[in-house]
């Protein structure tokens, strides 16, 4: 599929541009670096300390696209990591072992800290002891506690608030030397808060129809700067503004969903999916559906970094602290299964899609245990078809590129099945 | 006359299947899938009208005295004669590989050595088809090819050539003569020579031979047209035609298996390289439905490679399990560590049978997860595809659905391995009947 010409938009130039920043940030030398994971991420107040913000997923992810992730996971397995084993965690030990080079040529230079946001994963926390190990760097860990019963409770607020103030603001003062200044957290966030009101908005552009973007492999390029180190920035307020100027011009032309393939022709079907991409077959994937005129009007990786859309969660400049623990209880792998159930089943009613696909991570636990009892209990609630497929995050040998694509056209012909005869008459073409 | 077809291009076998417009079977076709999917859709399709031109003669000739035995004659008959016009191909073909430069200095022994070949087999070819013989594969490849195999070894060893040369000449020429598709012609000609022959062998039937040729000729006449054809199976993609017109195995095997069955609700088909479970409703429409993921493990292959490892053909394996006198507990169905999984147990004194039957338990076992994750077993349960035909396979899936889900009824039909192609025959009449 490399032959393809890709057509980009603005926006996603301007984001380009952001990352390559980024990594330039982290590579420069003149920066204090800090390593944190995407969901619950706590950019805002890594800014309060000039910390640059690296994230293994991120890296991971941009190898796997790059190609590049087969050779650094093979690499790890050789120092005895199982093939079992999350395969983000095996991209990043592996890159590692082969130099710690960044997307941008330059070496990655050793942390400065380790910010653990612990909401959900538990792998997360075996990763960051594996970096210790490897960098002797300090650690700390925010300990989230997971939203079992559906709602996060005011207990379990405080314990994170009272964690940001006796832990996590220390040590990240000691490591750069900064004193926590807690207007200028107040800040960032109303940036944050401003740049998301445009990012929401473009999520529930998709209510559409048609549908003038994908949120599953368009979304995961349009929610970058918020889940990464550009939230709380006039980057992304920028960004956002300009992506619901073209998001609206593209309304207002009734164009289908914005792909690698320039826009889709047709839309005949519209899906929530569950589950995160994956990553080494990015866009043979996409084609997939593309081809078909499958466009995702909603997916709950587009919510992995936090959930805005669900109960409304903005950043709250006048409550810094708690609303950073609210952000970090309502990630979605945080959450219990009923949740993401009730979740997926709004998503369908109110997107008008036509069912729910899965598509389940082979390495991913946080993420995989329970989809199966998750989608009949979508299906009931729906009453519309669902379907299962598995792939990986990115390790290329979990892609079987005919075994998803004969998946996903039985379910398309399913769904045209249903959709013209609603399983009451003989069965159609 | 209409007709309407569907084709299941799987990873071991191509199945084609012709209906007519009342949806009545007409004829079935099979070739082994040779990874080339242009000619076994082709072949396959060929195979399939001469089903239905079977079917059409049965229907002229009608249920008169001795019209069973009559069919039954001609149609081992035409197969010997289809059997002898491969041959005659293959014997050119191997021939005009002799112009080659590289023979040129034992051209001639090799010349004599295969004609000898090719006489023997052409002379052994009547007991081939002779009545109650049976053969271990109807394909020509399989049945020519051990023929080969056996003759070549002993005829080049008497003219003192290498068996090698032999066989390579053979192998370049069989892929060749397997990638040609008989015209409608050849077929009609083996037809009318088929009942010629039929005439001879066949004593005491109502029937005059003068009006089952005008009859035969009659039916030889009737242009069966493709109206529509429909393709599904794992090489759906590669076939010669729009994508309107393809369809997936999962569908097609639901409303397959609900033509067959009216009453089914979960279908298990277990094919060469996947394994589906799939619910239907009512109407043969697909509810649900869940396979294996791109690991092969416990399908059709994996027995294949037991079959290989063990020196045996595949069809042997059911009866050998059939023969245990307990099951021995299998860990894997990963086909990579299939030979392994074997021998280890060989070596801990396990026997043949014993073995065999843990390795078709281990492959329900997997089927059953696959079916449990798809929504389960719901009464009707039909089994469909390739591993169907496997008596032992089969008895261990009776015992699991019991043991699991209780007594149920369990439909398997003798054509099951055709059940994906007669959904898709089905979804070509729909496109054009509706």
């Amino acid at each position: 599929m490399s032959g393809r010409e890709v057509v980009k938009s603005n926006s996603q130039l301007v984001q380009k541009e952001m990352i390559s920043r980024n990594y330039d940030r982290i590579t420069d030398g003149n920066h204090k670096v800090s390593s944190t994971f995407v969901p619950g991420n706590l950019n805002e107040l890594l800014m309060c300390f000039d910390i640059a913000n690296n994230l293994p997923e991120i890296n991971a992810i941009q190898n796997a696209m790059r190609k590049k992730s087969g050779d650094m996971i093979t690499e790890a397995e050789r120092a005895g990591h199982s093939e079992d084993v999350c395969t983000y965690v095996k991209a990043d030990i592996g890159m590692m072992a082969k130099g710690n080079i960044a997307p941008n040529g330059k070496p990655f230079p050793n942390p400065d800290i380790l910010l653990l946001s612990y909401t959900g994963c538990f792998t997360f926390m075996k990763w960051f002891e594996l970096l210790r190990e490897q960098y002797k760097c300090p650690t700390v860990m925010l300990h989230v506690p997971y939203a079992a019963d559906g709602t996060p409770t005011r207990n379990m607020r405080d314990y994170i608030v009272r964690q940001l103030k006796e832990d996590v603001i220390p040590a990240l003062e000691k490591v750069s030397g900064v004193r926590f200044d807690i207007d200028r957290l107040r800040e960032y966030l109303r940036k944050s808060a401003a740049a998301e009101d445009d990012m929401v908005w473009m999520l529930e552009s998709t209510k559409h129809r048609p549908s003038p973007i994908d949120c599953y492999f368009g979304g995961v390029y349009y929610m970058g700067p918020i889940f990464t180190a550009f939230r709380g920035t006039d980057e992304a307020i920028e960004y956002y503004r300009l992506l619901r100027l073209e998001i609206q011009e593209r309304i207002d032309k009734g164009l289908c969903a914005q792909t690698p393939e320039g826009d889709m022709p047709e839309e005949r079907y519209r899906l929530v999916v569950e589950g995160p991409p994956n990553w080494t077959s990015f866009r043979d994937f996409w084609h997939m559906f593309y081809e078909s005129g499958a466009v995702v009007v909603a997916s709950s990786y587009t919510k992995v970094g936090g959930i805005y859309d669900y109960e409304g969660f903005r950043h709250d400049p006048d409550h810094p602290l708690e609303t950073m623990a609210d952000y970090c209880l309502g990630v979605y792998t945080n959450r219990s299964l009923p949740t993401r159930v009730d979740m997926l089943a709004r998503n369908i009613r109110e997107y008008d899609a036509d069912g729910l696909l899965i598509n389940s991570i082979k390495s991913c636990n946080s993420f995989s245990a329970g989809q199966l009892v998750m989608m009949r209990e979508i299906e009931r609630i729906t009453g519309k078809p669902a379907a299962f497929i598995e792939t990986d995050l990115v390790d290329p040998r979990y892609f079987s590129a005919a075994n998803v694509k004969n998946r996903l056209e039985s379910y398309f012909q399913m769904i045209d099945q249903k959709r013209r005869l609603g399983g009451s008459s003989a069965a159609g073409v | 006359m209409r007709t309407f077809i569907g084709i299941d291009l799987g990873s071991t076998t191509t199945k084609a299947l012709l209906i007519d417009e009342n949806e009545t079977v007409l004829g079935r076709g099979i070739t082994n899938s040779r990874s080339n999917y242009d000619v076994a859709a082709a072949v396959s399709k060929q195979e399939a009208k001469i089903g239905a031109r079977f079917t059409l003669f049965h229907q002229a000739l009608g249920s008169r005295g001795g019209a069973a035995r009559l069919l039954s004659t001609l149609e081992r008959n035409f197969r010997l004669e289809q059997f002898l016009s491969e041959l005659g191909r293959l014997e050119e073909t191997c021939m005009s590989y002799l112009d080659h430069p590289r023979f040129q200095g034992g051209k001639q022994a090799l010349k004599e050595s295969l004609s000898a070949v090719f006489r023997r087999i052409e002379s052994e070819a009547s007991d081939i088809y002779a009545p109650g013989a049976s053969r271990k594969s109807d394909f020509f490849r399989d049945i020519a090819g051990s023929r080969f195999m056996n003759l070549a070894e002993s005829a080049s060893r008497e003219a003192g050539i290498s068996f090698e040369t032999l066989l390579n000449i053979y192998d370049k020429s069989i892929l060749e003569v397997e990638s040609r598709v008989s015209p409608d012609e050849t077929v009609a000609r083996q037809f009318r020579n088929g009942l010629s022959r039929a005439f001879r062998e066949t004593n005491g039937t109502d029937i005059a031979e003068a009006e089952a040729r005008e009859a035969l000729a009659k039916v030889l006449a009737i242009e069966l047209e493709e109206t529509y054809v429909v393709g599904t199976g794992y090489g759906r993609v590669r076939l010669p035609f729009p994508k309107e017109h393809i369809r997936s195995e999962i569908l097609c095997h639901g409303l397959g298996a609900h033509m067959m069955f009216p009453g089914t609700r979960t279908v298990l088909d277990i094919g060469g390289q996947d394994t589906k479970g799939i619910q239907v409703d009512g109407n043969g429409i697909v509810t649900s439905f869940q396979m294996n993921d791109r690991c092969a493990a416990g399908c059709g292959r994996y027995l294949g490679y037991i079959a290989d490892e063990m020196k045996i053909g595949l069809h042997e394996l059911g009866p050998i399990a059939m023969k245990a006198t307990k099951s021995v507990r299998i860990n894997s169905t990963c086909t990579v560590f299939a030979g392994a999984e074997l021998r280890d147990r060989l070596a801990l004194g396990e026997t043949r049978p014993d073995i065999l039957a843990g390795l078709h338990r281990a492959i329900m076992l997997r089927a059953m997860s696959i079916l449990s994750r798809s929504g389960g077993v719901t009464n009707e349960f039909t089994f469909t595809g390739g591993v169907a035909k496997n008596e032992a396979a089969v008895k261990e899936l009776r015992q699991l659905i019991r043991e699991n889900y209780g007594e149920m009824t369990i439909n398997i039909s003798p054509d099951s391995i055709y059940t994906g192609a007669l959904g898709g025959a089905s979804f070509a009449r729909r496109a054009v009947i509706s």
